[in-house]
């Protein structure tokens, strides 16, 4: 059986002249699906002149579970547990996304206990979506050891949630109305010391990986995307802002209790990756200081204003609401026929829209340099299929 | 003190072939058990150094500290089945791990361990040493192109280039010694540096030699931050992508031997092989160093060697190709040749230290 994606990149080859003297052979090489550096399994179809790539195709599809579909008939309730699925290294920002909508569709006033507990939470997650990206960018690199930092002290947060949420990595915490459970009595002070350990761990990451010289002339300089043509691929968050564009919707569409907070957004100047990595470690920076903001002064309330039985009705009408993850913008837009099931839910998810960027950033590099480029677009494939 | 080898000649001459035949099998049997066990120790040291650094235990449950892991890993290795590619040229493909065995066993040959244990120390031993570890690199590429993966290709031709352009600057380092022993036998060398180790001795172009020689014999190793013929995040695992069972823990043994060999190596010519730490004719100081046993001097600079490599493999990155080429060719090959006749200046003007 031919496949239709390598006999359509034949064509192209037959039709693109020989460029070099030398008149090296090109070949195709699958990336994936089953390969370590693309994060679970994506595939891409690489034209490759020897250790260049010509030209890349993403093969997406490997892991579609039709969330979108089941969305339909599984109802506004038990939907949001399904957006744990989607990105799970962000699933607390996809269940307040979804959350979100509903709310907005519904006319739901949030009281401001549960905006913040949202916004901490929603941030703690920044920083361990960060530090997960940390240590396999590392890995990707070919430095072994930043993984295993990474994980330490995201397990730090992983507890933290563990001891309010009870889950470790699909939440299925924010409800529409509020959240399944008020926070851990404990919890104030466990951020609080989280905060002091993990600010000199930054320093260590610095130390012990970007400081180094190979990892300077690995990054700088591969894979640039300027502003405009990122703008133009639709990629959105750190890949977006390396590219010296500051759209960031915490500022520009505040959401939660961001409008009440300080914060920068770090953004690049060149749109390589060593851009993108210095965005996500200023990040890092900026969301510990959004924490210590709010961590203080939580204000009393209820944690959920509006329970819901197994069912939620929304007025009849379309919605669209967006927030931003660790990865980009994470839109959900849904029709509503007033029944407890959507008509249509769609997500407009960050690493779908971030993934065809990697088209203008790959080619002419080497092997290596599109492993760097994909994990410092922070590529996670199950947000890509849905 | 006679080596084995010396005993093997006369042995020949006097025409007693069995116990010629005899003690070349026993340094044979030897090298192939001290091989083992090398790698088993080393693969275990790896694992808990790495372990270390990452803030974490390493092999905890088989045995005393998870000693026994690697001979419960080897056995597995044993067991599990040996899966040959469907296209793959299959005499080639078993014949891959034989030759990049067969490397690293024939370098581990000239090793003096001991002024008293050396299977055989010839007069050309340096260039011996350098010729067969080449072997080596042609085990790799036949392993790349014989599996019929082109992931496996690409890791292959990258190791070759990189073996191949690296053993220069290594070269040129270990001359730098040469020139300065005036010997290429292994035994030689180390005689000459009982005043002290050619690291110092020689001055400045003594630890240039040996930067050069630590960051080459890193890459002909293929290690972290030169092991870009595995470089497991691009190519799952390069040359070894389709290699399983036995044949694979031949690589996986080859890798380690190789290892030791080079850090042997380099304590040898750069750090005084056995010798002890001896300054010049400071007669009391050398005579207290010399308590500790020859053979523990050269177990501790072979470990000091290793722990560096170790070291930098769970520090670094990895490079590019292209960067890769430009450090050799570029920065290291000048640097080496520039070095290598300062050092002849430097012989031919007897200026370095306790020069005769």
């Amino acid at each position: 059986m031919v496949n239709p994606e390598i006999s359509s990149l034949e064509k192209r080859i037959q039709q693109s002249p020989s460029k070099t003297e030398l008149n090296t052979q090109e070949y195709f090489v699958n990336m994936g699906p089953q390969h370590p550096s693309t994060h679970g399994v994506l595939r891409l179809v690489l034209r490759m002149d020897g250790e260049t790539v010509q030209d890349i195709i993403p093969v997406l599809g490997y892991i579609h579970r039709g969330i979108e579909k089941k969305s339909e008939s599984v109802g506004y309730r038990q939907q949001v547990h399904l957006t744990d699925r989607l990105d799970y290294l962000c699933s607390l920002m996809n269940n307040w996304g979804v959350s979100a909508a509903i709310e907005k569709a519904m006319n739901i006033e949030l009281n401001d206990r549960i905006e913040t507990v949202r916004t901490i939470v929603a941030e703690l997650q920044r920083i361990q979506s960060h530090q997960l990206w940390w240590g396999v960018f590392g890995m990707d690199l070919g430095a072994f050891t930043p993984f295993l930092y990474g994980f330490r002290d995201r397990e730090k947060i992983t507890a933290i949630f563990e001891e309010t949420i009870g889950a470790r990595l699909t939440m299925n915490y924010f409800q529409p109305g509020g959240m399944m459970y008020d926070i851990h009595p404990d919890f104030v002070q466990k951020v609080k010391e989280f905060i002091k350990y993990f600010r000199p761990i930054l320093k260590e990451y610095e130390d012990l990986f970007s400081g180094n010289i190979i990892v300077q002339e690995r990054l700088r300089n591969v894979g640039i995307i300027d502003g405009k043509t990122a703008l133009a691929y639709g990629a959105t968050g750190p890949v977006l802002r390396a590219s010296g564009i500051p759209y960031d919707l915490r500022k520009i569409e505040p959401y939660g209790v961001y409008s009440k907070v300080q914060f920068e957004v770090p953004v690049g100047k060149v749109g390589d990756c060593w851009d993108r990595y210095q965005v996500r470690m200023q990040e890092m920076q900026e969301s510990l200081k959004i924490i210590e903001q709010l961590i203080d002064n939580i204000p009393e309330g209820k944690h959920m204003v509006m329970k819901f039985g197994a069912k939620i009705r929304p007025p009849a009408g379309r919605f669209y609401s967006q927030i931003e993850t660790a990865r980009g913008v994470f839109g959900t837009f849904f029709v509503s026929d007033t029944t407890d099931k959507p008509y249509r839910m769609h997500f407009r998810t960050p690493n779908f829209h971030n993934l065809w960027s990697v088209l203008k950033m790959a080619p002419g590099g080497r092997v290596a340099d599109l492993v760097a480029i994909l994990s410092s677009i922070d590529v996670v494939v199950p947000d890509m299929d849905r | 003190m006679i080596s084995l080898s010396q005993n093997v000649f006369s042995n020949y001459q006097s025409g007693q072939m069995g116990q010629t035949l005899g003690l070349l099998g026993l340094g044979l049997v030897s090298i192939i058990t001290f091989m083992s066990l090398t790698a088993m120790v080393l693969v275990y040291v790896e694992r808990k150094l790495a372990a270390h650094f990452q803030c974490r235990l390493g092999p905890m449950r088989v045995g005393w500290h998870g000693t026994l892991q690697t001979i419960a890993d080897a056995l597995k290795l044993l067991l599990k089945e040996d899966i040959v590619p469907k296209n793959a040229d299959r005499f080639l493909h078993a014949l891959a791990p034989l030759l990049t065995v067969m490397g690293a066993l024939l370098a581990l040959m000239a090793l003096p361990f001991s002024p008293y244990l050396t299977v055989a120390d010839m007069n050309i031993g340096v260039l011996y040493v350098s010729a067969v570890s080449g072997i080596g690199v042609l085990g790799i590429l036949v392993g790349g192109w014989s599996s019929n993966n082109k992931w496996s290709l690409l890791g292959a031709m990258r190791a070759g280039a990189q073996i191949i352009s690296y053993e220069l600057s290594m070269t040129l380092a270990i001359l730098v010694v040469v020139v300065f022993a005036g010997s290429m036998k292994f035994s030689d060398i180390v005689l000459s540096q009982s005043q002290g180790w050619w690291v110092w001795r020689a001055p400045l172009v003594g630890i240039v030699g040996f930067i050069i020689f630590l960051i080459s014999s890193t890459a002909e190793v293929n290690r972290t931050p030169f092991d870009l013929a595995e470089g497991e995040s691009e190519l799952t695992a390069g040359f070894h992508t389709e290699y399983s069972g036995l044949r694979f823990s031949f690589f996986f043994l080859a890798e380690y031997v190789n290892l030791f060999i080079v850090s042997a190596i380099g304590a040898t010519l750069f750090l005084g092989g056995w010798m002890p730490f001896h300054i010049g004719n400071w007669e009391s100081f050398n005579q207290v160093m010399d308590l500790i046993p020859a053979g523990l001097w050269f177990g501790l600079k072979v470990a000091f060697m290793i722990f560096m490599s170790m070291w930098f493999r769970w520090t670094f990155p990895r490079l590019r190709v292209d960067q890769l080429m430009k450090l050799e060719w570029k920065i290291l090959l000048p640097i080496g040749f520039v070095n290598l006749i300062l050092a002849a200046a430097l012989t031919i003007s007897n200026f370095y230290f306790f020069a005769n």
